[in-house]
């Protein structure tokens, strides 16, 4: 599976013109950029090869509706209705009437078209600036077939780029812990999905407790804890092969593991004798280091991008605090002095940032502040949510939130949900269970 | 006027009735909830099993603590003093948490109350091999409500035989 991932090609064809249409991603989803996603045009016979092979009735049409789904889930993009387009999808893919498509208020134009060559699925779409009448980039792209939902995200991820300035993140994974059963006696299985919800698997089968799954940055390994035989350790899984290992051989509990940004380390922290400390464990030569040492809880921690700092939270002042240090344990600076508690801190991929879960006066918040501690801003007060985890490029967060119970302790679930950066575009991630602890991945493709 | 005296009658009858029920019913929520929680921590016996006639099987917290109360003491006393008289039982202390927290500060907290409960039965004289600690964060409470009362409930220690 994987190694299909890597074997897809990229052709670039050479763009001529540059940017007009600018999207502004700062400022959330006031006004979503209108945009036409014409369906990739596709000839009768790759149409009857792609129908054969993988059931789909129409492939070019089963593309563009996820490249329309992702833009206008990211809360930046307004894909307008096709009923009102007027030009068929294979002319408009060889020279668009602009007239046309300015009518109905298109500001960018996305066509494109699908071909069945030599058992492969070749496709090539093209993006348009509407009002300047001018192509903006032309991509051409060749993989298995199978690939189909794949290539729907990267050409996403390329529109988003062109348009907003950054990487985008549709062509990613969650890894998250899917949930069934009473409150009391929850099963718990880890499960990995599509970004939008499609793909749904799970890696487990339910027969231990498992929690908090974290993704490796920089390869298909998740590092989580489960309760194996009744002794909570922290597992490295290998999605490709399913291999499991125990992370370690400390005689206690080991939890809250995330690996470093090189991929090479899992941070987490050790219980013993009603202490919690942090550390680090090498995976190549197995050498772990002890990083912080002190009598209260110290948990949760979380790499900066280059990996010199790391942000954890500890309760040393009395009471959950975030902190950060250096990633050799000195120069430990509390940071978070709000009110109330502060948990589960994670740096944003970007650098300047570390999300949070905030708990004030029987209110549960994810917000953000900056590293030194400074500009808090709370994105979404709830009952209860926790454990904010960043999209690759660092503009939204995914997070989990459980309902309040009746007073016969009924009606309890438990959902993904995803906000951006900005506070807007708070969203429901539909998946076939109860859900917590997500994790998001690196780009697959890049 | 007789007709009004006996109406006033009523009425005042009435009156304490409304009065008297109105008190009942305070005072029994008070007690309800004085006789189950002490601050926060629960004093109930709701969840509570025993090892043995006198020993019950679990001690109550206070939200975010992790220090034994008065009742806990007595509590742990009592399962020191069976498992002195039962010397092949082990026995696994299980701490939680309720689910107002953070799920990885649950489990370090869990685990930080299991011990707490394992050092007391130390110093009365149980040695340490025979406790083994685990800890459940909050990812097993034996009260699905979302109120003070059942989270109280859920922030415990529980001691099983292991064996």
């Amino acid at each position: 599976m994987i190694k299909k991932i890597i074997t897809l090609i990229l052709i670039l064809i050479p763009i001529k013109s540059f940017a007009l249409i600018e999207v502004d991603i700062t400022r959330g989803n006031l006004n979503p950029l209108p945009v036409a996603v014409s369906p990739l045009s596709i000839d009768e016979k790759s149409r009857k090869s792609f129908e054969k092979a993988l059931n789909k009735k129409n492939i070019g049409e089963e593309i563009s509706s996820i490249v329309e789904n992702n833009l206008s889930t990211s809360g930046l993009f307004n894909p307008l209705s096709k009923e009102a387009f007027l030009q068929a999808p294979d002319i408009a893919n060889l020279k668009p009437r602009f007239e046309d498509w300015n009518l109905i208020k298109a500001q960018a134009l996305i066509t494109g078209k699908v071909n069945y060559v030599d058992d492969k699925l070749r496709v090539e779409f093209r993006l348009w600036d509407v009002l300047a009448a001018k192509e903006m980039m032309a991509l051409a792209f060749t993989t298995v077939p199978s690939n189909w939902r794949r290539v729907g995200h990267i050409i996403s991820d390329k529109v988003y780029e062109r348009l907003t300035g950054e990487k985008g993140y549709f062509d990613t994974r969650i890894i998250y812990v899917a949930e069934e059963g009473p409150k009391t006696q929850r099963i718990k299985k880890l499960a990995i999905m599509d970004q939008d919800g499609f793909n749904n698997k799970f890696l487990t089968l339910g027969n231990e407790l498992v929690l908090t799954p974290r993704f490796n940055p920089t390869s298909q390994m998740v590092t989580y804890l489960s309760y194996f035989k009744n002794l909570p350790r922290v597992y490295l899984l290998d999605i490709e092969t399913g291999t499991q290992e125990v992370v370690g051989d400390f005689p206690g509990m080991t939890f809250a593991p995330r690996f470093s940004p090189d991929g090479k380390k899992i941070i987490m922290s050790f219980a013993k004798d009603g202490k919690s400390d942090i550390y680090t464990m090498d995976l190549e030569n197995r050498i772990v280091e002890r990083i912080t040492n002190h009598p209260s809880i110290d948990t949760s921690p979380s790499y900066s991008p280059d990996g010199k700092y790391i942000t954890f939270n500890s309760d040393r002042s009395g009471y959950q605090q975030i902190y950060i240090m250096k990633s050799d344990g000195s120069d430990v600076n509390r940071i978070s002095f709000g009110n109330g508690l502060y948990g589960t801190p994670v740096w944003s991929p970007r650098g300047d940032l570390i999300a949070f879960t905030k708990l004030h006066k029987g209110k549960f918040y994810i917000g953000v502040m900056r590293t030194d501690g400074k500009g808090e801003r709370l994105l979404t007060e709830n009952y209860y949510q926790e454990a904010p985890s960043w999209s690759p490029n660092g503009r939204v967060l995914i997070f989990y939130r459980e309902t309040k119970t009746n007073d016969k302790g009924e009606g309890f679930t438990a959902k993904l949900w995803s906000i951006d950066l900005t506070g807007y575009n708070e969203r429901q991630i539909q998946t076939p269970t109860d859900a917590s602890d997500p994790s998001w991945s690196s780009l697959l493709s890049n | 006027m007789i007709l009004s005296k006996i109406f006033r009658n009523t009425l005042l009858v009435l009156t304490a009735c409304l009065v008297l029920s109105a008190c009942a019913t305070k005072k029994e929520i008070a007690t309800d909830i004085k006789g189950s929680m002490q601050g926060d921590v629960y004093t109930g016996t709701d969840t509570v099993e025993y090892l043995a006639e006198g020993v019950p099987d679990r001690v109550f917290f206070a939200t975010n603590e992790s220090i034994l109360t008065t009742a806990s003491r007595e509590t742990l006393r009592a399962q020191a003093a069976w498992l002195r008289k039962n010397s092949g039982i082990n026995v696994v202390l299980e701490g939680h948490a309720d689910e107002r927290g953070t799920r990885e500060y649950n489990l370090a907290l869990g685990e930080r109350r299991a011990n707490a409960a394992k050092d007391y039965l130390m110093t009365y004289g149980i040695s340490s091999d025979r406790i083994t600690v685990l800890s459940y964060g909050k990812e097993r409470p034996v009260d699905s409500g979302s109120n003070p009362l059942s989270w109280s409930k859920n922030r415990r220690s529980v001691t099983v035989k292991a064996n």
